[in-house]
């Protein structure tokens, strides 16, 4: 019998020749990813644990990212506590202000194809992106693969998501993954794998993808993945392998629940407030006056999104009562924007352009909103008080409805 | 059998993990600093009515979001003997375990359950409430493992041969 991607990705790890569906199996990491708001507490547990060197230190990333730059004086602390440890422990992979964590594992290449990925950041499910196997996890846990390199895991049902043809314009992946989430719902695909395959995945950027995998979570999933092709190769400045090839699903692989979808007759959506599960037809929301437009985040913070707004928003100026924050995935990111020009279309619009990092989406810094007001934002979650306080109503849409709407300072259909 | 009884607060479907801990405090320094601001984007008040011994009933879903395991340490801080959802959010559901906080799975108490009333927990067998019995699922084995050990952190001190009354590092 066949095997999905996902089981593959675990036997390959394990040196089994298959795993079923329910096995508890205990995998070793092959990369880990460590953010600033969790250092503290994984410092405290690695050491109440015992533990007094870690397994493999090239394999560990220490990623600045929430908390950059502070936004409260205690953020400092994070930092401090987060170099004492890189110290101590002889950690050379740490990103002090780069850009956001799941931006920099991929761009910075430290995940390969069939790779298996821990991190303390439950988006951490994007890396499925270049076909690797990797899940959020909390902070206990990550202290004990800091000092066993080995975590145990539940081996997946796997939901497989197949969309076939051509995306109208004006439609991009953060449209398809909401569409997703809304048929699955919030919980949908809890405990289990999403595969995705189809023609129209196969015809999207890396970045694309990223968009998908990284909201995998959004409905629940442990993970996400797309099989390694031409472009995951390129991207992670490698050549395609037989053994990255091999890790597709199996034909005669069994799914616990099949999806198709027509890539012609999906349409801009948005999730509205405060589920990601309440996806709606932005045709249908057209009118609703807004505050606030957000570009950025490791959901949709990349060139190519900033690149879509910029081609929306040229020429043009932001409604006046619209703040429009942007805010480039990562300083690779910022520095490629600039050097097309995307951030001064950005800015002429009207933009405020910041640093890189999570910035607004986890509500920490940069355009904290208040009781009554309205954001479209592209990050992944618009739960309640998530960039404000509870009486803010968060709609998730991709860059370019996002940028359509900047300009109508109301929800519109880009066009 | 291990039982206990106590007052129940009542929670809908998808409570998530900015609603049991919202991000502007998780750089708080402890988690006693934190656990005042429990559930306060959707209850303000919840977190200083709640008292030990107290259990959180809720819909599907619960702990969805992030992997902030700050969530289940100030649901755990604040008394709480154990949450009984419909449905738990599976990096949420690893996080309690991980720090000995007990979590049962139930489709019907939620229905049935009203707030302020009083249950009492058969753990891995039943509940009971207002006369009624309400069965409930074994945890798997190698989960009871890590929650008889009182959590990873000692099940790994043990590993290493931790002394756990010597252990006074910050």
């Amino acid at each position: 019998m066949g095997q999905t991607m996902i089981e593959k990705l675990i036997s390959r790890n394990i040196g089994s020749d298959s795993v079923k569906p329910g096995d508890i199996v205990t995998v070793s990491a092959d990369r880990v990813m460590l953010d600033d708001i969790m250092i503290p507490f994984i410092a405290d547990k690695f050491h109440e644990m015992g533990f007094t060197k870690i397994w493999d230190q090239d394999k560990v990333v220490l990623i600045y990212d929430h908390l950059v730059p502070s936004s409260q004086q205690d953020d400092v602390r994070h930092y401090q506590v987060g170099d004492r440890f890189a110290k101590e422990y002889g950690l050379t992979h740490v990103h002090r202000s780069d850009g956001i964590c799941h931006q920099l594992m991929t761009e910075a290449g430290y995940v390969k194809p069939g790779d298996v990925v821990f991190g303390t950041d439950s988006h951490t499910t994007t890396y499925g992106c270049v076909g690797a196997f990797s899940t959020g996890i909390g902070y206990t846990e990550m202290a004990a693969i800091l000092g066993t390199g080995e975590l145990w895991v539940r081996v997946p049902e796997t939901i497989k998501i197949v969309i076939e043809g051509e995306l109208p314009e004006h439609v991009m992946s953060k449209d398809v993954i909401l569409r997703i989430i809304g048929d699955l719902g919030a919980d949908g695909a809890t405990y289990k794998a999403l595969e995705f395959a189809g023609a129209t995945v196969e015809n999207m950027t890396v970045s694309s993808r990223m968009t998908m995998a990284n909201m995998a979570i959004e409905a629940g999933a442990k993970c996400a993945v797309f099989a390694p092709d031409e472009k995951t190769a390129l991207y992670c400045g490698g050549e395609l392998g037989e053994r990255d090839r091999s890790l597709e699903g199996d034909s005669d692989a069994v799914y616990c629940k099949t999806l198709t979808y027509r890539a012609e007759e999906l349409t801009p959506v948005m999730a509205c407030p405060s589920q990601v599960d309440k996806i709606r037809e932005v045709s249908a929301l057209e009118g609703t006056v807004i505050d606030q437009v957000f570009i950025g985040s490791c959901t949709n913070g990349r060139l190519e999104d900033l690149e879509a707004a910029a081609k929306v928003l040229e020429g043009k100026k932001t409604a006046p009562f619209v703040k429009l924050i942007v805010t480039p995935a990562s300083r690779k990111v910022y520095q490629e924007a600039d050097a097309r020009g995307i951030l001064r279309t950005l800015a002429e619009a009207g933009a405020i352009i910041t640093h890189p990092g999570c910035g607004l989406c986890c509500g920490r810094t940069g355009g904290i909103l208040w009781d009554g007001e309205r954001v479209v934002a592209t990050n992944n979650r618009n739960f309640l008080g998530r960039m404000g306080t509870s009486k803010v109503e968060i709609y998730l849409a991709s860059p370019v409805t996002a940028a359509a709407c900047a300009v109508a300072g109301k929800i519109v259909l880009p066009s | 059998m291990e039982q206990f009884t106590g007052k129940v607060w009542v929670l809908g479907d998808d409570i998530d993990t900015d609603i049991i801990i919202p991000t502007e405090y998780l750089a708080l320094k402890t988690i006693e600093d934190m656990k005042q601001y429990a559930f306060s984007p959707l209850r303000p008040d919840l977190a200083s009515r709640i008292q030990k011994g107290d259990i959180v009933v809720a819909g599907k879903n619960f702990g969805c979001g992030s992997s902030r395991e700050q969530a289940p340490e100030v649901v755990k801080a604040l008394g709480i003997r154990c949450i009984i959802a419909r449905s738990f959010a599976r990096i949420f559901f690893r996080n309690s375990i991980n720090n000995g906080l007990l979590l049962i799975e139930q489709p019907d108490l939620r229905g049935d359950v009203k707030e302020g009333d009083e249950i009492t927990v058969a753990v891995n067998d039943h509940i009971i409430y207002g006369g009624r019995r309400y069965p409930i699922a074994s945890l798997p084995e190698n989960l009871v493992e890590i929650l008889n050990a009182g959590g990873l952190v000692k099940a790994m001190a043990a590993r290493n041969g931790v002394n756990r009354d010597s252990l006074n590092r910050s």
